[in-house]
């Protein structure tokens, strides 16, 4: 029994050890179908700002990262089943969330907004909205907004924005709505994407859409977020962050410094 | 492990169940119409007849139930005429290109249940109703289609629980069925096992009662 008890106790402490460590390699899920951030190329592979920034900051922690795609529906799950361990793909820091995962601080911030065929009628009201169709992606901060704000509305989630785009250009809804950034560049910079405009205003509210994004990590690797909060702060600082972000936008999507 | 979340959030699977229940049913009902007609038909010995009905049944048949909903779905979307038309106020409905997709689709394989059962036919029962002096048409109506669509209670019940099974991809087009239901819950709350055992268990209960409807109607008018 002792001798047990002694065995529990030198692996339990073994895995402490284990948990201390710095991080050396890492797994990184990211979506692929959230234009201009992650979107997956012809030949299959993964582009966009979340991967341009994840590999940026693989190469500031000198870690060995691998990519792994994965959808959004399953992607906090897959992160609490250890199939990687880390999610960068364009995630608001909410409190819902924070009760699955833990977060490092935000990395952007982008204000959600709608987007319709262009002279759309548009009015933020309950009423207004009663019976309108509105696509988002399903459990994004979007859908709990519409959910909460317009429960009198159809709304149609998707699985991917791509799918909520396809959508809005058959008719089949009167707005979709996402980060603003997504609609710029997987709907109105494509083609045909010149008969849509946004609508309405910028939305940040931070009751529904948090603080910004930031990368999600497992509760219990604290270590690994501190270790991405350093590389954040590290290429801001150093200027390979506005490298980046000018590759894909003509703006700033940081926001308040913190 | 916390299945709390199913009953907090028990109105979205109220709804999948309501739309799993008509979306199936209606695509059964609509696809018997298509069956019986297509599975007398396929025995014709006129090659305009013949002919299509065996290509609709090999298109449908041979290509899995998403692709079908797939390319009514997106694939209707992408004609700026049909969008144009009259027909697009249906098209544009999740719920109705649905419903087209399983009907043809479950319209298909009753047909080659009903070829089956029909095929196989007793010789005697028919030849004795030719020795009666009855008409082509008589025959068919009194003698072929109750004694082979009994035959078929089987191999239909079958079909019919493969289409509530089969009707789980509804989802994928924005319509909240069980599956869809389950989806929506899953993603909000990150719980993929409750979400989908709740899933499960309903889809459960529908086929045993599916089962037992049937198991019904075979000792009724099968074990006579």
């Amino acid at each position: 029994m002792k001798k047990i008890s002694l065995l529990i106790a030198l692996f339990a402490l073994s895995f402490n050890v284990a948990q201390a460590k710095e991080w050396k390699q890492i797994r990184i899920g990211v979506e692929g179908a959230y234009p201009p951030f992650s979107k997956t190329e012809a030949d299959g592979s993964v582009t966009g700002f979340d991967i341009d920034l994840a590999n940026a900051l693989c190469a500031q922690m000198k870690a060995k990262c691998t990519l792994v795609k994965q959808d959004w529906d399953g992607i906090i799950p897959a992160l609490l089943a250890r199939k990687f361990d880390a999610i960068i793909a364009t995630m608001d820091i909410t409190e819902e969330r924070k009760k699955k995962v833990a977060f490092t601080d935000k990395y952007q911030h982008i204000p959600a907004r709608f987007v319709a065929v262009k002279g759309a009628q548009f009015q933020a009201t309950e009423d207004f909205m009663k019976g309108k169709k509105i696509g988002v992606q399903r459990a994004t901060t979007m859908d709990l907004y519409i959910s909460d704000n317009f429960p009198a509305a159809k709304i149609k989630r998707y699985g991917s924005a791509d799918d909520a785009y396809l959508d809005l250009k058959a008719g089949r809804l009167d707005y979709v709505m996402a980060d603003s950034a997504a609609i710029t560049d997987g709907l109105l910079g494509k083609d045909g994407g010149d008969k849509f405009a946004f609508i309405g205003p910028k939305l940040n509210d931070p009751k529904w859409f948090g603080e910004g994004a930031g990368i999600a990590i497992r509760k219990r690797d604290q270590d690994l977020a501190e270790q991405f909060n350093a590389a954040i702060k590290e290429i801001r600082a150093n200027g390979t962050y506005k490298t980046i972000q000018d590759k894909y936008f003509s703006f700033d999507i940081y926001g308040e410094e913190k | 492990m916390d299945f709390s979340i199913i009953i907090n959030e028990y109105q979205f699977y109220l709804e999948g169940i309501w739309t799993t229940f008509w979306l199936v049913s209606f695509s059964l009902l609509l696809g018997l119409l298509i069956a019986i007609p297509a599975g007398i038909l396929h025995s014709s010995e006129k090659w305009w007849i013949k002919g299509p009905i065996w290509l609709y049944m090999y298109f449908f048949r041979g290509t899995p139930l998403l692709i079908q909903l797939f390319i009514i779905y997106y694939g209707a979307a992408q004609f700026e005429l049909l969008r144009e038309s009259w027909l697009w106020e249906y098209f544009q409905e999740a719920w109705f290109c649905a419903l087209l997709a399983f009907t043809l689709n479950t319209g298909a394989y009753t047909a080659e249940i009903v070829r089956g059962v029909i095929g196989n036919m007793p010789k005697g029962e028919l030849e004795a109703a030719k020795a009666y002096g009855m008409s082509a048409w008589q025959i068919l109506r009194r003698i072929t289609l109750p004694n082979s669509l009994r035959r078929a209670l089987p191999a239909y019940s079958n079909e019919v629980i493969f289409m509530i099974h089969g009707s789980a991809i509804a989802g994928v087009v924005t319509i909240v069925d069980i599956t869809g239901a389950a989806r929506v819950v899953n993603a909000r709350y990150y719980a993929p096992f409750e979400a989908y055992l709740a899933a499960g268990l309903l889809y459960m209960c529908l086929t045993f009662s599916v089962i037992y409807i049937f198991r019904q109607w075979e000792k009724r008018y099968l074990e006579s």
